[in-house]
């Protein structure tokens, strides 16, 4: 009961804020541009990245480190299974966005893996030859909505995040994600709330260990670290959201042609 | 005026052949460069000559000046003479340092060229994938190289699985402006505070 008045009340008071920040006659909730992210609580946002870094820190940088060095075939069954659970949310994103054949194939992909993959610790669908896996979430289904992803947010020990995927993140607890519902939000035999929470603090580490190198190098090379991540998020979630990585489709070329040489 | 004829012939023929000779094909120049650039990387010596020798390389191959200018944004189109001077001069010694030092982290990366996508007579996209190691999945990378020069063709992006590092720089230096009040002189310090430390 706390849980899900604490969901309606951060739910509402981003929406409020979001709408407010924006109040300037650009109601960018219903925009889709990312250039047009405002930072609207960027003192809140600069001590939430604060003090996730220090998390990192002491929590996520030792466990990934360790994490890295397990051997390549148990690190690839972590990261399958994890992928495997996500096919629970993006699904049903397949069917919002009107991807029915591609919730075919990912509720086909899901059924395999589980049962001959054994649990997803193996991607039997990938070797059977079904296109590459890429997951979609109730943010990016709001996005392909038409509604734009207001203020940027830096959530606690989560991260980056945008007002829109905030408040879409949210569905996953009212029936959205099954791997919720059975673990959590339902009593089952099977499972209980602690294989739902240790799935996403996997989920963190292995992202992490992941992009190890990656994140230490930007760290040292940054002159500004929070306004990289934040930048890099936000050209993830495009990308993301118009599911193309193709330059001419995610990048703005305009800036580049006002420079001659 | 057979003989007029002729010679006009030769001539085009000539100045299309020489023009084609010194054309370099942005797939062929990037591939060099990672050439280069992975020779010196497997090289038995220590990170700081890695450095130096990294820093030639992308002096001949990257256009640090606009890279420079794109990532000022909008700020560029106040400055001063002087102040540009001072910008690009401050820049070129940050973009080779933090260039190098991040490229000095990868020991023997294996980087193919796959293809490439023009955009116009500006700028063409080559696309390339760095091949995976134990440590990390195969990473996508697309090279925006400015060909207006045919002949000198030059980085002016990497775009990493669809990030681009120009528009993350671009995005980092409008945040420390926007946090100084505009105010130049404070990106010219941090930029000189990167550089010596």
């Amino acid at each position: 009961m706390i849980k899900k008045l604490l969901i309606i009340i951060i739910t509402t008071i981003t929406l409020t804020f979001s709408a407010s920040a924006s109040s300037d006659g650009e109601l960018l909730l219903k925009k889709n541009d990312p250039k047009e992210v405002k930072d609207c609580f960027e003192k809140i946002n600069r001590a939430t990245f604060g003090f996730n870094q220090v998390l990192d820190g002491v929590i996520f940088k030792p466990v990934a480190s360790v994490y890295k060095k397990l051997p390549s075939p148990v690190k690839s069954g972590v990261s399958n299974s994890l992928d495997n659970l996500s096919n629970l949310v993006t699904i049903p994103n397949n069917i919002l966005q009107g991807e029915l054949s591609m919730a075919g194939v990912n509720t086909g992909r899901f059924l395999i893996n589980s049962t001959v993959g054994v649990l997803g610790i193996f991607d039997v669908a990938q070797h059977l030859g079904m296109i590459e896996y890429v997951k979609e979430d109730y943010g990016q289904s709001l996005a392909k909505a038409g509604f734009g992803p207001g203020c940027y947010i830096v959530l606690p020990v989560l991260g980056p995040s945008t007002a829109r995927d905030t408040v879409a993140s949210t569905v996953n607890f009212f029936g959205g994600d099954a791997w919720y519902n059975v673990t959590v939000r339902n009593e089952t035999q099977h499972f209980s709330d602690i294989d739902y929470y240790s799935s996403k603090v996997t989920g963190g580490v292995d992202f992490r260990a992941k992009n190890y190198d990656s994140i230490e190098n930007l760290e040292k090379n940054s002159l500004d670290f929070y306004a990289s991540v934040k930048s890099l998020y936000l050209q993830d979630r495009q990308q993301k959201i118009l599911n193309s990585n193709t330059v001419i489709n995610t990048q703005d070329d305009s800036d580049w042609e006002e420079i001659q040489n | 005026m057979h003989i007029k004829k002729y010679l006009f012939i030769i001539f085009i023929f000539f100045f299309v052949l020489i023009n084609k000779a010194f054309t370099i094909e942005p797939e062929i120049f990037v591939q060099s460069t990672v050439n280069r650039a992975s020779s010196i990387l497997t090289k038995d010596i220590d990170k700081s000559k890695k450095i130096e020798e990294l820093k030639l390389i992308a002096e001949e191959t990257v256009d640090i000046k606009g890279i420079g200018l794109y990532t000022l944004g909008a700020a560029r189109k106040t400055l001063s003479e002087e102040q540009k001077i001072t910008y690009n001069k401050l820049f070129k010694n940050y973009f080779l340092k933090s260039f190098s030092s991040r490229l000095a982290e990868y020991t023997n990366p294996e980087i193919n060229v796959n293809g490439k996508e023009i955009l116009n007579n500006n700028y063409t996209i080559v696309n390339s994938t760095l091949k995976a190691t134990k440590d990390r999945p195969e990473i996508k990378i697309d090279w925006r190289i400015y060909t207006k020069k045919p002949d000198d063709p030059r980085i002016r992006d990497l775009i990493i699985e669809g990030l681009s590092l120009a528009r993350t720089q671009k995005e980092e230096f409008s945040s420390i402006l926007t946090s100084n009040n505009g105010d130049i002189n404070s990106l010219f310090k941090v930029l000189e505070d990167f550089s010596q430390n």
